[in-house]
């Protein structure tokens, strides 16, 4: 995913503009479980999106993805192993998870 | 000569300390002689012991065993927050929690809570807040693997299918 449009070519950008464009990408990696994996294929997938943005961005850019289409409106979310808010912001580093209605007991 | 009837010496009078004593989400199984033995104590007369097993039908359907997953580090800290937040709001309680991942047979125990209180009513109703809240929270996940070679994710979000 490009931001800004940038993300063509960016070896060919001057250093400068290199950095400002780097500053403004993080590639987050999403943790996923059960119904979520099989949809995906895999159990992590590394996202690109905007540094810092709310996670539901993050599951956003996951629809486009093959099998994101499985994913319901409003998937429960956590980040840094807490239960959070589609809104809340995601941090480089950050370790999300895409959560499937749980099933213990 | 210490007398046939003496009494056995005094066990201390301090009331054991309550609260959430062991939870753990393990591969292994379930020792549920030992969860008790943990949440006994002096001061103890009720212990309440919930056990989830892996039914042998799901909707009519023969099933053959159950694969259990979770977000690990994470199913580990809601159990104990869940549990936690039972003993919190009941004074007195003892609680001792496991529940079991990995793939299981039918009737085997996959959750064991063992809830211990001075009187009966704290001890049933906070294995069974425990149980319920469990259900809402912790990310465990169920795969079913059913005799005639399917296997489905359990989903109770779906009305159709029953949640062990």
């Amino acid at each position: 995913m490009t931001a800004n449009g940038w993300g063509t070519a960016l070896d060919q950008k001057p250093e400068s503009l290199r950095r400002r464009y780097l500053a403004l990408v993080m590639s987050v990696s999403v943790l996923l479980f059960a119904s979520y994996a099989d949809a995906f294929g895999t159990r992590r997938l590394v996202v690109p999106v905007a540094a810092p943005c709310p996670v539901g961005d993050v599951v956003q850019s996951m629809r486009t993805l093959p099998g994101g289409d499985r994913l319901p409106v409003r998937p429960l979310v956590a980040i840094n192993q807490a239960y959070a808010a589609l809104d809340s912001i995601v941090q480089p580093n950050d370790e999300v998870a895409l959560i499937p209605p749980v099933a213990g007991g | 000569m210490t007398p046939p009837h003496a009494a056995p010496a005094p066990r201390s009078r301090t009331p054991a300390p309550a609260g959430l004593l062991h939870s753990a989400v393990t591969t292994e199984p379930i020792d549920v002689a030992r969860l008790i033995s943990v949440a006994q104590a002096s001061g103890i007369g009720a212990l309440s012991v919930f056990l989830g097993t892996v039914r042998d039908l799901n909707d009519g359907r023969p099933v053959l065993g159950m694969a259990y997953e979770a977000y690990e580090a994470m199913a580990q800290r809601e159990l104990a927050a869940v549990a936690g937040e039972v003993c919190d709001v009941t004074p007195g309680l003892r609680v001792a929690i496991e529940h079991r991942i990995g793939t299981l047979g039918i009737g085997e125990v996959s959750v064991a809570i063992v809830a211990a209180h001075a009187h009966r009513g704290p001890a049933l109703e906070g294995a069974r807040a425990i149980i319920e809240s469990l259900k809402q929270r912790v990310p465990i996940w169920k795969c079913e693997h059913y005799v005639d070679g399917e296997r489905a994710w359990v989903d109770p979000t779906k009305p159709a299918t029953g949640a062990g």
